[in-house]
């Protein structure tokens, strides 16, 4: 999944960048085929180069290694706002057809089940980043009929909502998942089936999506993770994870 | 013109119950020090406002200070859940809080509104189902364009309070590295407290564009070494992400936390914090 989505960047890209799998696809992309990538944090951080995955998208090594550190208004409005900013990741508690996501809330928001952590940057992330790449693990309950919340609003009610409510008109390109990889119908936005990761059944993809899902007519097999690629993110990962235990014991 | 004293003095004529509250930081300068003052002085019915609300909120909000919360986006960085909170709107411990909730944008753009001393902000982007959840989300149409944006009111508390690396004698305030929307929040509020590392004489040699609040925009200083524990103060000290890992389990469950909190914050006071971040330097 992770290695499916640092694919989807290049050198000439702006990213936006979330903690998590976006930023280990996003810095495994860094440090592969993209070295000339722009990554931004959204505290601020321009052009950060950061040599082990930070915990927090605030922590001290992105403001250390970025080319510029802004202010947060200033980030969001001259930088996201304005459109300069060239791909988003995105994960989310639930998904929908038209790629809308939600990760406010399961259940009712005054009631709730699950009180999730809420938008944060995401709303004008899918509504304002030229493109949107969003990746999560495929689940029946993630890939949902019908969104407990609205947050975000990625292909809203299909054809041409992002156009009418004036948002970037691409918006969300791929859903990047354990099983697959999906695409919106150039017409109606509804995610369709592109790619299936080796060794994965259509069925498999079927029995996790809430909804009738579409496949593409020429289906195709995502390209396995090469040995290069897995080397540096399982270098990666080691070195954040040594970097982030306690420095004594507590 | 802001006034040197200590965090006790300056929580105790700043803050009172009852007001709104608005302590930034983004994930980095955050005012935990200012906060514990707030705890031990037993401030309740508070409104907090912050983007994120952090372990700094989940504190405040489980030892009872909180009335409501206004926010964009309330997890614990990197690692999960605010379980205080979660407890709190969830189950209503230990009292119920109401929420009013804002993406990053909107209420970055009601910070910089209010320090404008504009009356509302305006902003491109879809707020989807947050518009249902929160009347304040409204629309307005550009008399030039006819473009329809999102706006929210500006954002004004009764008090912002934020941490900084230092101060000068004359009482200005610099803040450098990631400066989240300290500026705005201190300029969109009626009454500031600002928590620093240290005191110099001067700011001279200061690069020309620093980051500098007058001495005549700012309300009280405390000096506060290590007052931004568990986050960073950027050439001072390192965030302690163990830190933040360790209060997932702290959190977790009542009975540890109220002990948690006896212990770390009502049996201490703003000292211990040079302590704490000593011993990870």
């Amino acid at each position: 999944m992770t290695v499916a989505a640092a694919r989807c960047v290049s050198s000439n890209d702006v990213c936006f960048v979330g903690i998590g799998l976006p930023s280990a696809a996003c810095n495994l992309a860094r440090l592969t085929h993209a070295p000339e990538i722009t990554l931004i944090y959204e505290s601020g951080t321009i052009g950060a180069r950061p040599t082990v995955l930070p915990l927090s998208i605030g922590d001290g090594e992105l403001c250390e290694t970025a080319l510029t550190t802004v202010s947060v208004p200033e980030f969001f409005r001259y930088w996201l706002q304005s459109g300069r900013i060239t791909i988003g990741f995105l994960g989310a508690a639930q998904i929908d057809r038209f790629a809308n996501i939600n990760t406010t809330v399961v259940g009712d928001y005054r009631q709730p089940k699950v009180r999730l952590p809420g938008g944060g940057g995401a709303p004008e992330m899918a509504a304002r980043c030229q493109r949107i790449f969003i990746v999560m693990p495929q689940t029946r309950r993630a890939f949902v009929e019908r969104l407990d919340f609205l947050t975000s609003v990625g292909h809203g009610e299909g054809g041409t909502s992002r156009e009418r409510l004036g948002m970037t008109p691409i918006g969300p390109a791929k859903v990047i998942t354990d099983l697959c990889v999906m695409e919106p119908d150039p017409r109606t936005r509804e995610l369709t089936v592109t790619s299936l990761h080796p060794g994965i059944t259509r069925d498999q993809v079927i029995a996790a999506t809430g909804w009738p899902v579409q496949f593409a007519a020429e289906l195709v097999e995502t390209l396995a993770p090469s040995e290069a690629e897995l080397a540096v993110l399982r270098r990666l990962r080691l070195d954040t994870e040594n970097a982030h235990k306690p420095k004594e014991p507590a | 013109m802001s006034v040197f004293c200590s965090l006790r003095q300056a929580i105790e004529d700043a803050v009172h119950d009852g007001d709104t509250v608005a302590m930034e930081g983004f994930t980095h300068l955050i005012p935990f020090a200012a906060a514990h003052e707030v705890i031990r002085q037993r401030r309740s019915d508070l409104t907090l406002v912050r983007m994120t609300p952090d372990l700094i909120y989940d504190q405040m909000i489980g030892a009872g200070c909180a009335a409501k919360l206004v926010f964009s986006w309330g997890g614990n960085p990197g690692v999960g859940s605010l379980h205080r909170l979660r407890d709190a709107v969830e189950h209503g411990w230990p009292r119920p809080i109401d929420l009013e909730e804002y993406s990053h944008a909107a209420m970055a753009n009601a910070y910089d509104a209010g320090a404008a001393n504009l009356p509302f902000a305006a902003f491109r982007g879809s707020p989807g189902d947050l518009a249902r959840v929160n009347p304040n989300y409204r629309q307005v149409v550009c008399p030039f364009t006819g473009d329809t944006l999102t706006a929210v009111p500006a954002m004004r508390a009764d008090v912002a309070i934020v941490h900084a690396q230092r101060a000068d004698r004359a009482g200005n305030v610099l803040l450098e590295g990631i400066i989240g929307v300290q500026k705005e929040a201190v300029l969109s509020a009626a009454r500031s407290v600002v928590t620093v590392e240290e005191v110099v004489d001067t700011f001279d040699g200061a690069p020309p564009n620093a980051c500098i609040l007058p001495h005549w925009a700012i309300g009280a200083i405390a000096v506060v070494p290590g007052g931004a524990f568990p986050s960073y103060a950027y050439g001072y000290y390192q965030r302690n992400n163990a830190f933040y890992l360790a209060w997932d389990e702290i959190s977790r469950d009542r009975a540890t936390f109220t002990a948690w909190v006896d212990e770390h914050i009502k049996q201490a006071g703003p000292e211990a914090f040079a302590r704490r971040v000593s011993r990870v330097a």
